[in-house]
């Protein structure tokens, strides 16, 4: 017979021992504070006080590429970032159900180039857009539908059978972590300002955008002028090379879902392309996502024709040589979006509401202390460092 | 295989459901369950293993039903016929799914050398332990012909002897007699049998993914880099690998133990502290013992009294004497012994070398047996000094460590380029120069090594005098909850699992 004792022993035991794996298990997973922060995204979100107006949703080229302070700032618009590292299209998809479990938004807006994969693409991206989501069905269901082929489920429960090697290479930043996580996104937008101009980096080719540059007037011949946008003519017509290339079957099925869950919740769907200049984003997926969105009356939003409007220049405007906006391209995205967003879709102002008055004061402070710490960074080093 | 997560899952619900189905049908659940885990691994697994279980059960039936009836010259024929044919039968699928393409890559070099075209590879399945279960099922063919066991009546009772799901990974070979009576009586919970298999269970996981996966990777190093590590590097090679295989193999062994016990099933010991052995014949009488029994029982008995041995025994009397004569039995079945021993490693010419080499050891070990007589008379006392006692397992684990490198570099070209660089090439400098930090192992994971050799050698130490096992369960409680614990901490944070930890990998590459 099993004596109160022993019941009481073998809870004690049991505990002490899942206290003990708890804390071996936060002690070797990644921290993402200092150099590598890019797996913190997902989880700063819980930490959120105060709903947010619009909910922006994709990959890098959302959370480099747009500023919702400069949108609090400017327009008094709440916006919160739920992007990740090549977050693909059905990770995006539960990352919104995640989000939907804490707020219903007015607007989501949601970046289309990761529609052009259809597979899980790569173990460690998937662990940094999943590790940090609380655990829901939403995140079971996160993780099945992105586990490469040799990847576990039991892993993810238990994360530190994935990690566990770390204990050979603990630093002080896991140390220093260990309890607290470090901030390090300003409503999940990751600011840079330093500025890596197109012409001092071989990371992108962009004649594939702006065409040759014409040397004697110096001067950028746009080869996206030849493509109508929602205000020109219905009709479009169809840029030459690279027909061949299609968007995502599945990736498809999951803008679908996307469109559906905001549909059910009464959210008003945006969908943009950053003008980032790689991956390529090639005529005939530009295409699809046009005729995508006016079947389903979507407003579309392709930043590679409105370099002009909004002023972007890849000189001075990216910080990895085109690859993603720095704070002054952002501001430039933002200050578009910010437009289309109180106007077209009457975004309410809350710069005078006292809810997130003080909330966003202490956002503030904390983006233009980064800004110093970088600014600092790069007198001291020439780059910015920590971030 | 018992390092994959699934491998885990399967384990623990087998376990739990082992204890809740009805005792009477436990056996049937067990069996059951051996087959999920071989069809899991393959759905074309079982096919082999059900031929060859009905083939050795209707054998064993039919040579039984002689029991009883008078022996004659036509009876014993009969029984032999029945008995030989079942042998063929299940010895054909094994050389035929494991040896054939070895047969062809050795016929093509003579067809080739000849001018002649080469036959095509033959792409066979190799069901996973196949060379375990077609062992266990000859034993057992056996000793029902020579009257040692009674055959099992029930057909399905004696599939799942053949089947049992652990000893399919890594062995032992069991033996009827020795298995059959805990594997099909009942079984109730019973924790301190639990907790025993699960001590045993975790200790080889211990074994297997913090110590032999580990030295592994220096293995594999030393060995994908030969031409730049030899000289001292064949050393090193030689302790790591003595290290992984220990580990390993044992380790797997613990496994395979600890499960059968936690479930009341007991199986023999397949290792005694072989590396405290003091010459190869002991070796071989503590290392893999299932096997080393196996080859004793079954085939040098067997092989010393067939009539062929015994022909060329009695010509050895006539033209050499009596001396040459009581050895020419014994060495050629030795010979015999160790190239199938050789060969059941592998089906390659290194392991027939391999086994070759250990058989000619033994035997010049005998042959040398009265010097050594004449040596210790001439120094008495000095074999029962520590440090003789020690030169000997030194000795010995040397000897073993160079026949292992047939293993480790792959070929038997490159297992004697590599041996006699230790002659050739041996220099300190060189190990000065290049150290041990391109063998892909960090400082702690020497530390950690170190340190997992120590515990198994004072484990071992232990065990000498008494199950240390045994002896724990006489400690408080607190000390037995910090050792397990330890030990699962020690296999979850220090093994070597999963994919590894790159931070490169998690840099986001940005396109």
């Amino acid at each position: 017979m099993y004596t109160a004792g022993k019941i009481i022993k073998a809870g004690l035991s049991i505990t002490i021992f899942i206290l003990l794996i708890a804390a071996a298990q936060r002690l070797v997973q990644p921290k993402y504070a200092d150099e590598l922060i890019e797996g913190n995204f997902t989880a700063e979100y819980y930490n959120e006080t105060t709903d947010h107006d619009v909910i922006i949703i994709g990959d890098c080229e959302v959370y480099e590429n747009i500023d919702p302070i400069y949108l609090w700032e400017h327009y008094g618009i709440t916006g919160y970032i739920r992007g990740n590292a090549q977050q693909l299209a059905w990770q995006s998809y539960y990352m919104l159900e995640d989000t939907l479990r804490y707020e219903i938004p007015k607007v989501v807006i949601y970046n289309v180039q990761a529609l052009m994969y259809d597979e899980p693409q790569k173990e460690e991206y998937n662990r940094m857009t999943l590790d940090g989501m609380k655990w829901s069905k939403t995140k079971y269901e996160a993780i099945k539908a992105s586990m490469c082929n040799n990847e576990s489920m039991l892993e993810y429960i238990f994360p530190v059978f994935r990690y566990h090697s770390r204990i050979m290479h603990i630093s002080k930043e896991d140390l220093k972590y260990y309890f607290k996580r470090k901030k390090v996104t300003n409503n999940g937008y990751y600011m840079r300002i330093d500025v890596l101009p197109v012409s001092e980096s071989d990371v992108a080719d962009m004649s594939w955008l702006v065409g040759d540059t014409d040397a004697e007037k110096d001067e950028i011949i746009d080869p996206w002028a030849d493509i109508e946008t929602e205000e020109e003519e219905n009709e479009i017509s169809l840029p030459e090379g690279n027909a061949e290339e299609k968007l995502g079957n599945l990736s498809m099925e999951y803008l679908d879902k996307i469109r559906n869950l905001c549909e059910e919740n009464g959210i008003k769907l945006i969908l943009i392309k950053a003008p980032s200049l790689a991956p390529v984003w090639y005529d005939s997926y530009d295409k699809q996502i046009v005729m995508y969105s006016r079947k389903y009356n979507l407003r579309y939003i392709n930043f590679y024709e409105l370099l002009e409007e909004t002023g972007i220049d890849y000189e001075t405007d990216t910080y990895d040589g085109g690859l993603h906006m720095n704070r002054n391209g952002a501001d430039k995205i933002s200050e578009y979006l910010g437009d289309v967003l109180s106007r077209e879709y009457e975004v309410k102002d809350h710069r005078n509401d006292m809810t997130y008055d003080k909330v966003y004061e202490q956002k503030r402070q904390f983006y233009y202390e980064m800004i110093d710490e970088q600014k600092k960074e790069i007198e001291q080093y020439g780059r910015v460092k920590n971030y | 295989m018992f390092i994959s997560y699934q491998f885990i899952v399967f384990l623990v619900s087998v376990l739990i459901l082992y204890y809740l189905v009805p005792k009477k049908l436990q056996w049937i659940f067990l069996l059951i369950a051996n087959f999920v885990f071989y069809m899991y691994a393959d759905i074309r697994y079982p096919i082999f293993l059900v031929i060859t279980t009905a083939v050795v059960y209707t054998a064993a039936r039919i040579i039984e039903t002689y029991e009883n009836v008078k022996i004659n010259k036509s009876i014993k024929k009969k029984k032999k016929f029945i008995m030989m044919t079942a042998l063929f039968i299940v010895l054909g699928i094994l050389i035929c799914v494991k040896y054939t393409n070895f047969i062809i890559r050795n016929f093509n070099i003579c067809l080739i050398r000849t001018g002649h075209e080469s036959i095509p590879f033959v792409d066979f399945v190799i069901p996973m332990g196949i060379s375990f279960y077609t062992f266990q099922a000859i034993a057992y063919l056996l000793d029902v012909y020579w009257g040692r066991c009674k055959a099992q009546k029930n057909f399905l009772k004696f599939l799942l002897f053949m089947s049992f799901f652990p000893q399919l990974i890594q062995g032992p070979i069991n033996r009827y007699n020795d298995m059959s009576e805990s594997l099909y009586e009942r079984h109730d919970f019973r924790w301190d049998r639990i907790r025993f298999g699960l001590e045993r269970i975790l200790w080889g996981y211990f074994k297997k993914l913090v110590i032999a996966d580990r030295a592994g990777i220096a293995v594999s190093a030393l060995a994908e880099s030969r031409e730049s590590y030899t000289g001292i590097y064949v050393i090193a090679g030689m302790i790591f690998y003595a290290v992984q295989l220990y580990a390993d193999f044992t380790g797997g062994i613990d496994i395979t133990i600890g499960i059968a016990e936690s479930m009341g099933i007991s199986m023999k010991e397949n290792f005694i502290r072989p590396f405290f052995s003091k010459n190869i014949a002991e070796y071989w009488r503590r290392w893999h013992i299932s096997m080393g029994t196996w080859f004793k029982d079954y085939v040098f008995y067997p092989c010393g009294i067939s009539r062929p041995v015994k022909k060329i025994t009695i010509f050895c009397k006539r033209h050499f004497g009596m001396v040459v004569a009581r050895r020419a039995a014994v060495y050629i079945s030795s010979i015999i012994v160790w190239i199938a021993t050789g060969i059941w490693h592998g089906a390659e010419w290194r392991f027939v070398v391999w086994g070759l080499l250990n058989g000619i050891i033994i035997l010049i070990s005998e042959e040398l047996t009265p010097l050594y007589h004449m040596f210790h008379k001439k120094f008495s006392g000095l074999s029962d000094t520590v440090f003789y006692r020690g030169f000997q397992i030194i000795r010995t684990c040397f000897l073993m460590s160079c026949l292992r490198l047939f293993d480790v570099y792959g070929s038997v070209k490159n297992t004697f380029k590599q041996f006699f660089s230790i002659f050739t090439g041996f220099t300190y400098k060189k190990f000065g120069l290049q150290g041990l930090e391109g063998l892909g192992l960090l400082p702690a994971d020497y530390i950690i090594l170190f340190c997992g050799v120590i515990i198994m050698f004072l484990v071992s130490t232990i065990n000498r005098n008494g199950n240390i096992r045994e002896k724990l369960l006489n400690k408080p409680y607190v000390v037995k909850y910090i050792i397990f614990t330890g030990m699962l901490f020690a296999i979850v944070l220090f093994g070597t699992y999963g994919r590894g930890y790159d931070a490169a990998q998690f840099i986001y590459n940005r396109f």
